[in-house]
Parts: C-alpha cells; structure tokens; sequence
C-alpha cells in the first residue's frame, strides 16, 4: 500500500503534535501553579467588611491579642467575637453602611464569615501558642500586617518556607517583649542569633525539623 | 504459506499495538482528569463566635464532669470537647467506679451520641408527629386519670438509681395513688436481691473490696466484665497481683462461659450451671454452713486447697455468686463469706442503692398480666426496650398493641416504638441534666456538654409533663438537690459538685448483718440436663443497647475475637459428641421456640452447655445493628431467665462468623512469659533467661542517640484483664474508621491496638497480650519504605507521615508484630456530617491508600510539651497519658520518658519481668513486656 503522507508532511505533523503536547502541559502546569492557593500571596481576599489592619494597628496602636487573644495559649489565634468588635464599634462609625454585617450579626446572633487568609492542609498541625513562646514574632509570618489596608497572605505558606526557618530559626527569634511588635529587629549578627537560640532553649534544633512536629 | 508461529506472533503484536493505544490513550485521559480534577483546595472561612463564651479558647478542649449510665448505676467521667463538641471520654478519678479509667462502654458513648440512626422526632402510631401534639394528647390523657385517681397509669423503668428520677416518681405516685410501677432490666439482678431477702429477710446491696481479699473464689461471677462497678472492681483485684511473695492474692474461679477473671485465675474449672450450684452446697458444707450436699457433685481437684486457702484466709476470703446463681446460692455465698469473717473488711452490706429494687421477672410479668386483663389505660416506658427483650413466653408485643396510650421515651426508634402509639426520642447521657448514683451509692450530677442535636427530651422531663410541671430538667435535679445541699452554701457545693463529678459524702452507709438460712433451701437439687443453655450479656452490645455502635461491634470479643456476630458457644469436646464444627448452623429449641445460630467452639468453655450471648437479632436497632447475630430472647423464659435446658439440632447449613485472630495457641513460643510466684521467687529473671543468648550483640545499624525526650511503654501482663478498654479508647481518640464484618473477614481491621488471646497447650489457662506498635528503635518497617513515610523522630517514635504515604504497603508486609493497618478501601465517612463532629481534631483523617498505626499519641505528647515548653519548662512524668494508659481499668499500660530517671515506665522497665516480644529479631522494641506471674497454690510434687 503506498504512503498516504509524504515524509515532509509526517515530519511537520510530528512537530506539530509535540509542540500541541509541550503547550498542553505548559498550561495545564501554570494553570495548577496559579490555582494552588484560593488566595493568591499577596492579594486580599473579598471579606464580609473591609477590615484594615494598618488601621487598628498602626492608627489605633491596639495590641494584636485583644481580638486574636488565643495566641499566646492554644494552636488557634482566635478570632474576635463580634462582641470584641462592638466596643469600640457601637459608638464609632456606627451608621458606616460597611458596618452593616457587624451589626446585623450582633442583632440576629448569626455569625460573621471571614475568609481564611493563611490557610495550611489540614494534615499540617501549625500552633501560634508553640511559636509566640519561643519568640517568632508575627510579622515573620504575617508580614507588615500594620501596612495592610486589607489583609492578604505575606508568605508562601509552603512546607519549604516553613523548614527554611525550623532548619535555621536563630535569624527569626526576637525577645519575648518584642513579639507583638511590627517594628522588631532581628537579630543580626551571629552572636545574637546564639544567644536568642540559648534563650528559647533552642540550641538542639533536631526536632524543630522532625515530621511529627507538624504532621500527626 | 502461512507460518503457525508468526501468526501467532503477529497476532501477539497486534494485540501489544492494541494495548499501547489504550495505554496512550488512558495516559492521556489520566493527564486530563489530573489537571481537571486538581482545583487547588476550597476556600476556608473563619466563623467566630458572636458573643464569645466565657473560658471558650479555640483550640483548646475543655473537660466537663459527668456520668454514664450501664443497667442504671452510674460511672464518672470526664468529657473532652472541642469547640463545644463532644469527643472523647476519660475516666474521673474522683469517681468511685471510675478512678481514671473507663470501660468500653463509657468509650463508645461518644459514637453513641454523635450516631445519625438516633431517632430524630416523635412518632405517632409511627408517622412522624411533634412534641406539642404529644403534649395535647397527653393532656387528654392526664384528665382521664385525674378522674380515676391514677388507676391504669402504669411505668415502666429500668433499675432507678436516680434521686430526681426517685422524687418525681414519688410524686407521681402521691398525685395519682393508682399508679403502678413496674422495673424490668434484662440484667435484672434478680438472684442477688432473692438471695439477701432469704439470707437477712431484707434486700441489701453487697459490695467487695478485693484490694483487701487475699482469697478470692467466683462462682461464674465474671465481677470485672460488663457491669457498673467492673471498672473499680478491675483496678481493686490487680493491686492484689502485683508478684510479691506474700501480698499477692490467689484467685479460683468455676464458670460455664470462660470470662475475664477465669483467665485471671490460678485455678479455674469449667462446668456448666447447675454443677456449679451443686458444688457450691458441696463447699458450703465444707466450710460448716449447710448441713449437707445437695444432690451430687463434681469435685474440681483443687477443690482441697480452695478450702484450705479460704479457711487459711478467713476475713481475707471471698466468695462470690455469679448473678446468674440462683437465690439460694447467693444466700448461701452470704453465709459463707460471714462465716469466714470478711464482713467489713472484704465486703459490704449496704441498704440498696437503686430505689425500690423489686424481682424484674416478676414485675414485667405483672405488668403484661395487666396489660392482658385491659387494665392499662396509659402505659410510660422511660427505659428499656420490652418487646425485644422481655420474657418470650410474656408475649410482650401483642399485649402492648393493646394498650390505648403508650408512650415509648428511647434513643432509637426501636421494636418496643413499633407497638407504641408515641415514640419519643431520648436525648443522649451528653445532652442532658440528670443525676445518677453509682454501685457503691456515690451520686453524681449528669451535666449536658451539648445541647440536644434532634431535640429529644429526657425522662425528667417526660415526668414533668406527667406531673404538670413546667419545670426545665435543671431546675428539677437541681431542686432535689437544694434539700440535700441545705441552705448554706447552696450555689458553691452545687459547683463544687458539677466540677468533681461526684458529690460529697453520698456513698452507701454499710450496714452490720447475720445471715440466717432457712432449712428449705438445701432441699431439691437442680434437675440434671442433658444440654444447658446458659445466657449471658454479650460483651459489646450488653443486652442489645448498643447494637448500633460500630466501634462496638467491631471490638472482638475477649475470648472468641469474633466481631459483628453473637454465636452459640460449646466446648470442643460438646461439639465433638453434638458433631458440630465452629461455623455450623444450629437450631435450638426450648419450650416450643426455635432460633437458628451459628456454633463458634470455644476451649475453655464447660461441656453440655451452650451459651448464648443477648443481644443480637436486632430488627429495628438501626442500620448498624439490625439483622445481624440471632436473638437468644427468643428463647429465654420467665421460668429460665438465665440457665435452663435446651436442644441443638444441625441444619446443614453454615454461618459466616468472623474472626480476627485465628489462631490461638502459642505453639511453644513465648510470645507471653508466665512463670508461678514460686518461681518467680526462684528466679526473677525467668522472662529473659534465654533471651540473652538469642538477642544479638551485634548490629549494623548505628545506635542513635536521644537526648530530649525518649518515649517508650510498657504493658504489664500480669495486671491485664483482657477487657479492650484501650482497643477502643485508642479508636476514639485517633479517629480509627471501622470496616465492617466482610473486611474484618478479609484481615483488613484498622485497630491500632489488639488484644491477642492465647489459650494454653496443657493447662486452662489463658494469656492475653495487647500489641500496639513497638516503636522499634531497629524499625524494619523504615527500611523498605521507598518514600520515607515512615520515619524515626528525634523522640525515638517511629512515626508514620500520611501526606507522604503511598501506599505500598512494604512497611506493613516487613512488620514482624503486624501492628500496621493499612485503608485499602475509603473507610472514614466522609459524607456524613454528624460522625465529623465527632472526629479528634488533632489527628489527621485518613484517607484510601494510607497506611497507618499506633503513633504513642503523638497528639497527647505534642500538646503536652507545647504546653510545659510554653511555661518553660520540661514535662513531668505522667502528664501525657496515653489514650489506652488512660482507660485501662488495671493500670497495665505504663508510658513516659525513658531519659527521665524518675519516670513509672523507667521502673516499669526496671522489672525483671521486663521483656522485649520477638527480641531475638534485635528490633529493639520501645514497647515491653512484663510478664505474668500467676500464684497458684504449691503444689505437693514442687519441691
């Protein structure tokens, strides 16, 4: 049976259906890359109101635990009760149409909806009470949050980023005192990096990269 | 020509080109679907609360004091919630019947509450229908017998161990003096109430203190399986066995079914009922109490040095009736136990700690009597399940049809709801006020830890609308318990005793006795049987309340490790004369009623008898339990309500019974370690005498150092009792799916936690030996997993990391202990929303294709030590416990730091009983053993 194609022609379809294959791939690739996370780094996600941190505080100087006031003792930060929110906001601001759903919760008990803005897979056991008390302060995770009119995710949240500090955590640590504090140095010789470690009894780091620190 | 051979060859290739095709094209549809299905993970949302309620911090549970109930009496316990949700139960160690632990019941309670087949709404001549319209008919109800003074008002109750329950029947009764009472348990405690009335004319609770008891005899009492006080019983009798030269105590045992303290005891025979109550007149002649025998008896060849050790012991001596011994054995056990001089010391006389115990049998048989005359007008059943469990020949469903206005309050729309115009669904021990005496009359306050998921309401509550009260149940209990607390200090004892779980000073004040036997009793021996039947409670669904818990069912029995099944137990050589084999079915037949089962033999078990687990052949229990087993109900009697006599007949066909250890005996190794006190005093290092030379040196694998933490356990053998207390509290605690019986069937159960069952070559006893994992310091499992899924941690656990995981299932196959269980199917429900209330929040959920195992609680110990750390500072032994350390009724578990001098494990491991399981495979198991040492009497031959 003669040929139904000459030789250049299969030649060109072959290209052609590597060149159809590699873009598939390429998008398929990117597509899952920009998909990875519902709230892309960076980028704040729509919320029930828009609530600014670098509002409360930068403007106002309120202290970080008076509305995630589990930090310092369980896994969870907490999130304010609309209670916590109302004493201030049942005087201030309280015709602002962007109040609204704070005080339609406070009126029908129903609850605010936030969106989860650092979110980890839930076979990851992250705990704020573990790292607030071995000063990590939350600017290393949560970024500048007094600079964010809205909040978005600073970090990556991925397993690399994290064991970039658990393998190497003397250049995250700060003192107790300065934990809650967004203008906190770092330390930044080697000297101090040690004598952070020594204070937070870190120097034996073996377990900070074990599995079951974080997986269980 | 054509050539065979290429033919055939080209053919081959046409197919290999069909195949690549396919091949590609699956690959590429693979891809597709890869990219397709990869949508990134939801968005999640963080809802706080409106209103934040005070000592909430999410994240962390809180515990709540409260109780669970088994026949009435009540346990302690505490109650973990996380975020308001009910998750997991641990013992109250300020509780008498508790001390810490639990049993598996209390365990279980959670799935119990959390279970989508609990009844959800009122029914109405079964069609759904409201509370209110209950109310409205009720009402009509009501004013017909406020017409009548009562008269054709009839309750229905269980044993009342309630106070508020006790008052408002009281006032019930003093609103409506026609009003009957009537209480019927299928584990009724008949025989022990008959049994104090003809030896102290009076009804008298009893209650043991076997940590004083140095000689202790049962007569098919199994004191520390399935009853409300076997959690405390447990824990008093293994204080007594710990090996030491004179404090240990010496156990004999006579029992038809091979029970929890038969496999505890030095010597133990096995015979069927009535010879049992012939050798205990046998004994009670011996020891002077009745004149003679009556009629013949088996003489066990200890039967001598059972009488010389109790005599020997005299107020360090007990004996104990089984409850199903009939009256006069429990007279004569009294006479006996006083003889001996005990009372105050080993045991108890208490006025009875329920309110008004009466004769079950007899009371529900008097209340189907009036049922029959039509002299119930309204019929309230609080508790209990009477058409499925009531004397057979009562014929208690058809009498109930008759009934005008019957009320059924119960969880489950179950087979008494079917034949009641109203069925009311009860809400959970969890989601109620209520109050609750335990066995020794310690009463306790039941406090809800949510509020009730499908409206529901309580028996109080049910009383009250009787009553005419508006009262909300907490103002009730709380009422009754204002005239006890007195007007000082009102509000601070009714905290102090919501937060301890048990109220001060409420035990059962003990009474001082003499026993007087009437001559009558020592007159008609038993009637001899050709086959008995012996039934007995099963040991997961008790008498069928619990058929719809799968963690139940799924818990193999302790003796026969058979799961979702009850089966009509023999002795081999029964089965040999009867040619019956395990799997066979049967039909027994006694007073013209008929059931099939299926046989299981059992070694241990007496001859010419056949025992019959309760509970099972459920039709309306829910999609858990219904249809499974067959119902023994069917053929107990109001004259044999637990001995009688029966015929078995094969049928040809079989049963599928599933089994989770199929094999029983240890063949000559020695996987558990026994030696007699004597020889432990011999030679303490009995259990690793041969071990040294088979344990190599030797090893290619570096040592790695610990110098944090260093966690290991060990498990006493000696304190065991075979219970599976831990095989469920670890099932609850690490959110372990069940399979059901077909995957049980095929090896696929999911416990971290088994407990092996060995019956001995040569002797009747019986070892059991829980096998979690090792955490083997030499883990072979480590060493095959292609992706590092299963690794050591710098705290020497050998952990199992699920995200990494993929299931080849090499670590599990390399795994000399098989303690890896591997989800070959999807085996956590995913859909149903009411079991993920229920799940642990701190343990992954597994998923299809994940192998997975004991992790120590890593949890517990992360919890812990981001705590202690948090306060700057180590973490002391004993802070983290370990879900099964925590249950354990006999404190066999011991858990903590191996690098902390001070620690119970370090001493638990200093023993020289301490010895490693499969040592000679230089694993290095983390996890030991101590063995068992049992105390038999020396014998004259030992030198």
């Amino acid at each position: 049976m003669a040929q139904v194609f000459d030789r250049g022609l299969v030649l060109a379809l072959k290209i052609g259906t590597l060149v159809a294959i590699a873009l598939t791939a390429t998008l398929l690739v990117s597509w899952r890359w920009s998909i990875d996370y519902p709230n892309a780094q960076g980028a704040p996600p729509q919320q029930p109101l828009p609530f600014s941190h670098q509002h409360h505080v930068r403007d106002d100087g309120i202290d970080c635990r008076y509305c995630h006031s589990g930090v310092e003792k369980s896994a969870f930060a907490g999130m304010p009760g609309s209670n916590v929110c109302l004493t201030c906001h049942s005087q201030l601001f309280r015709d602002s149409p962007a109040f609204a759903p704070l005080h339609a919760s406070a009126r029908t008990g129903r609850r605010l909806q936030w969106t989860r803005v650092n979110d980890l897979p839930d076979f990851v056991y992250f705990d704020h009470s573990a790292h607030v008390s071995h000063g990590v302060p939350c600017k290393e995770c949560h970024g500048r949050i007094d600079q964010m009119p809205l909040t978005a995710r600073a970090r990556s949240l991925e397993m690399q980023w994290c064991l970039s500090c658990h393998r190497n955590p003397g250049g995250h640590l700060v003192s107790p005192a300065a934990v809650f504090d967004m203008n906190a140095q770092l330390p930044a010789s080697r000297a101090e990096r040690r004598a952070q470690l020594a204070h937070y009894d870190v120097l034996s780091r073996k377990w900070l990269t074990d599995c079951s620190t974080c997986h269980r | 020509m054509h050539d065979r051979k290429y033919d055939a060859g080209a053919d081959d290739l046409d197919a290999f080109a069909q195949e690549r095709r396919r091949v590609l094209k699956l690959m590429a549809a693979a891809a597709a679907m890869a990219g397709g299905a990869c949508s990134g993970p939801p968005p999640e949302k963080i809802v706080p609360y409106v209103d934040t309620p005070e000592q909430s911090l999410p994240g962390k549970p809180l515990f709540y004091a409260t109780a669970t109930r088994l026949s009435g009496y009540g346990t302690g316990v505490l109650v973990e919630a996380n975020e308001g949700r009910p998750t997991k139960v641990e013992g109250n160690p300020l509780h008498p019947a508790s001390l810490g632990a639990t049993d598996v019941f209390s365990q279980a309670a959670v799935l119990q509450l959390w279970d989508p087949a609990r009844s959800q709404t009122p029914l109405r001549d079964g069609r759904v229908a409201t509370w209110d319209e209950f109310l409205l008919d009720t009402e009509n109800g009501l004013r017909e017998l406020d017409a009548s003074r009562g008269d054709g008002l009839f309750v229905l109750t269980g044993a009342v161990c309630s106070p508020t329950l006790q008052s408002q029947l009281e006032a019930l009764h003093s609103r409506y003096p026609g009003m009957r009472w009537h209480q019927y348990d299928p584990l009724h405690r008949d025989n022990e109430l008959r049994g104090s009335e003809l030896a102290f004319g009076r009804a008298v609770d009893t209650r043991y203190s076997f940590d004083r008891a140095r000689v202790v005899l049962s007569l098919d009492a199994d004191v520390v399986s399935a009853a409300p006080h076997s959690v405390r019983y447990a824990h008093d009798l293994a204080s007594l066995r710990r090996p030491h030269a004179d404090r240990m105590s010496r156990l004999y045992a006579l029992e038809s079914f091979p029970g929890l303290i038969g496999a505890r005891a030095d010597h133990r025979v096995a015979l069927p009922p009535a010879d049992i109550e012939r050798f205990a007149f046998r004994l009670g002649r011996d020891l002077g109490v009745a004149p003679a025998v009556v009629g013949d008896s088996p003489a066990p060849s200890f039967e001598k040095a059972l009488v010389d050790d109790l005599l020997a012991a005299g107020a360090a001596a007990l004996v104990l009736p089984g409850p199903a011994m009939p009256p006069r054995v429990h007279a004569l056990v009294h006479a006996i136990n006083h003889r001996l001089g005990g009372q105050g010391q080993t045991f108890e006389h208490t006025p009875p700690v329920a309110f008004k115990p009466v004769a079950n049998v007899e009371s529900i048989r008097t209340l189907a009597d009036a049922m029959r005359a039509g002299r119930v007008r309204m019929l309230v059943i609080l508790e209990g399940n009477p058409v499925y469990d009531a004397p057979a020949d009562l014929e208690f469903a058809a009498r109930l049809r008759t009934v005008a206005r019957s009320v059924h309050l119960s969880a489950y729309a179950d087979e008494t709801s079917a034949y009641c115009r109203w069925h009311l669904p009860r809400v959970h021990e969890f989601e109620q006020w209520s109050d609750v005496r335990a066995f020794d009359g310690t009463a306790s306050i039941v406090q809800p830890i949510i509020a009730p998921l499908y409206g529901g309401h309580s028996a109080h509550e049910l009383l009250n609308v009787l009553l005419r009260s508006g009262a909300a149940a907490h103002d009730t209990v709380r009422g009754v318990w204002q005239r006890t607390f007195g007007n000082t200090d009102q509000d601070e004892r009714w905290r102090t005793a919501l937060r301890d779980g048990v109220i001060a000073n409420t035990r059962a004040a003990a009474v001082t006795l003499a026993p007087e036997l009437a001559e009558s009793i020592f007159s008609n021996p038993p009637p001899p049987v050709d086959l008995a039947i012996n039934f007995v409670a099963d040991q997961s669904v008790r008498d069928g309340e619990f058929a719809n818990n799968a963690w139940l069912q799924e818990l193999p029995r302790s003796m026969s490790k058979l799961t979702w099944d009850n089966a009509a137990y023999v002795s081999p050589s029964t089965a040999a004369r009867l040619k019956i084999a395990s799997g066979d079915e049967v039909e027994l037949r006694r007073a013209g009623r008929t059931v099939r089962a299926g046989v299981w033999v059992l070694p241990n078990h007496a001859d010419d008898c056949v025992t019959v687990p309760l509970g099972y052949g459920r039709t309306r229990a829910g999609p858990v339990g219904d249809g499974i087993g067959f119902d023994a109900y069917r053929l107990r009697t109001l004259d044999a309500p637990w001995h009688g006599s029966v015929e078995l007949i094969r049928t040809g066909a079989q049963r599928l019974l599933v089994t989770t250890q199929h094999h029983s005996r240890m063949e000559g190794r020695d996987l558990v370690r026994t030696a007699t006190l004597a020889q432990f005093a011999r030679n303490p290092q009995f259990a690793t005498d041969e071990e040294i030379e088979k344990v190599p040196e030797h090893t290619l694998y570096p040592d790695r150092p610990y110098d944090g933490y260093k966690w290991g356990m060990a498990i006493d053998l000696n304190a065991c009792i075979g219970c599976n207390a831990c095989t469920i509290a670890c099932q609850a605690e690490n959110n372990i799916p069940v399979v059901g019986k077909e995957q049980v069937l095929r090896g696929r159960e999911m416990h971290w936690i088994r407990v092996d069952r060995y019956f001995h070559d040569h002797d009747s006893g019986v070892d059991f030996q829980p096998v979690p994992c090792m955490h083997c310091e030499h883990a072979p499992c480590e060493e095959v997993c292609p992706v590092g899924a299963t690794v050591h941690d710098s705290q020497g656990l050998n952990v199992q990391v699920y995200n990494r995981c993929v299931g080849t299932r090499f670590c599990s196959n390399n795994c000399p202990y098989k303690v890896r269980r591997f989800n070959f199917l999807q085996y956590v429900d995913r859909t149903q929303e009411s079991l993920k209330a229920l799940r642990n929040p701190d343990v992954t959920v597994r998923e299809r294709g994940v192998m997975e195992k004991c992790s120590y609680c890593i949890q517990r110990i992360q919890r812990g030590r981001i705590e202690a750390e948090r306060l700057g500072r180590k973490l002391r032994d004993g802070e983290v416990v370990t879900a099964c350390q925590a249950a354990c009724p006999a404190q066999a578990i011991s858990f903590g730091d191996l690098n902390d001098p001070g620690s119970a494990v370090r001493a638990a491991k200093a023993s020289p009983r301490n010895y490693a399981l499969l040592a000679e495979l230089n694993t290095r198991p983390r996890t030991t053993y101590l063995a068992r040492v049992i105390n038999p009497r020396p014998d004259d031959t030992e030198e």
